[in-house]
């Protein structure tokens, strides 16, 4: 599983990529957690709000920071 | 249920503290007591409303939307959304690109880009709890006014050529939207809420501080006769000073609250306000990786001489 948090270095999305990394701890899952900054490869994937969360290339969430249990759900089903 | 928070005030300052009413600090700590917990209610409430208003307007619908409608139509409608739908300033860019990449007019986009973070809900709470409806209310419609009046005034200049080209060959995915329902909606506003309120609850409480500390304390100044009605030049000047800073709407509340305290016009005190919120140093250097220079000084020109305008205007309407 590839994980990609999507932001311009904005204080929400480090706050976005320390949950996720929480979360996946939590769950007791392995998977590469990257940040894109870039801003083309930002649009390119259809984000147009920060933060955005990508799970193998598909944009799961956008323009929100979603609880930590909300990651834990989301990233469990992505999962399976 | 505003008589309920007063008693609630009460109870707490001279029940609890055993404070003696009339005396000056109990007094203070009772109107401090009682506009804290005001404010912070409403936002909660607010806040809360907003969100789930916004969770109808994703930022793929709302492309679509505004793509839809045309002349100064998208700029009303730009300038409506920009208020349900706050973005992160670093945000900016990736709006703009997927506005600009669908057609959306350049005059429309910026209305957007402009009334988001001009018209802001914190500062609505504050201004409403502090000064009340008629501020609050004409804070929202000048915040509009500006985006649009700039908006329409930046579409007519044929700005286009001075976007960055690479802008216009982006090509921007598309994200599959699935329909929350309104149990997730809520659960999103409940989120979005308790971390806006814990971010701006300081600032609160400064700003209700600084307010009933300087309504007792501060005597006549200078500030009262260099930036008050006296001086013509108060509000340009306001906005000089307000453009290179940065700072939230809700930090900015605590200066208008002295400010006008000391004896500054409302007018004045909001100019600086939304230039501070609206026009700032770092949001230029994000928005100069889309916009040439040239069009980037157009931008904050006509966006800081609409301030000014509705300074006047403010000044000249409330005494």
């Amino acid at each position: 599983m590839e994980i990609s948090v999507l932001g311009m270095g904005c204080a929400r999305c480090n706050d976005l990529e320390k949950r996720v990394r929480d979360a996946l701890a939590e769950l007791g899952i392995a998977a590469d957690v990257k940040h894109v900054t870039d801003l083309k490869e930002i649009a390119a994937m259809g984000v147009l709000m920060t933060p955005g969360l990508a799970v193998d290339g598909r944009v799961v969430s956008q323009g929100k920071l979603p609880s930590k249990d909300e990651l834990k759900k989301l990233l469990g089903t992505c999962k399976r | 249920m505003p008589d309920l928070l007063k008693l609630l005030a009460d109870l707490v300052v001279y029940r609890w503290f055993g404070l003696r009413a009339g005396a000056h600090l109990a007094d203070a700590l009772d109107f401090f007591i009682y506009d804290v917990i005001k404010i912070l209610l409403l936002l909660t409430a607010i806040i809360f409303v907003v969100s789930i208003i916004r969770s109808f307007f994703p930022p793929e619908r709302t492309r679509r939307f505004l793509g839809r409608s045309r002349g100064w139509v998208g700029n009303i409608l730009a300038a409506l959304l920009g208020i349900v739908t706050p973005f992160c300033s670093c945000s900016a860019v990736p709006l703009f690109i997927g506005f600009v990449e669908s057609g959306i007019p350049l005059g429309v986009t910026l209305s957007f880009l402009i009334s988001s973070p001009t018209v802001n809900e914190v500062a609505l709470v504050m201004l409403l709890g502090l000064f009340g409806w008629k501020v609050a209310g004409l804070y929202i419609a000048s915040g509009m006014a500006i985006a649009i009046a700039a908006g329409l005034v930046l579409g007519r200049l044929q700005l286009e050529r001075y976007v960055e080209e690479y802008v216009y060959q982006m090509k921007v995915g598309s994200t599959d939207y699935i329909q929350p329902t309104f149990r997730q909606r809520a659960n999103d506003a409940w989120v979005y809420t308790k971390e806006l309120l814990s971010k701006v609850g300081p600032w609160v409480l400064v700003g209700v501080g600084a307010g009933a500390l300087i309504h007792g304390y501060v005597p006549v100044n200078w500030l009262a006769k260099v930036a008050g009605r006296g001086n013509p030049l108060a509000v340009p000047i306001a906005v000089l000073i307000g453009v290179p800073l940065y700072s939230n709407a809700a930090g900015t509340i605590p200066i208008v609250q002295a400010l006008t305290a000391k004896g500054v016009p409302i007018g004045t005190a909001l100019a600086l306000m939304m230039a501070v919120t609206a026009l700032s140093l770092p949001e230029a250097i994000i928005l100069r990786r889309v916009m040439k220079p040239r069009l980037l000084a157009i931008y904050f020109g006509v966006v800081a001489l609409a301030i000014v305008i509705v300074g006047y205007l403010f000044n000249a309407v409330i005494h």
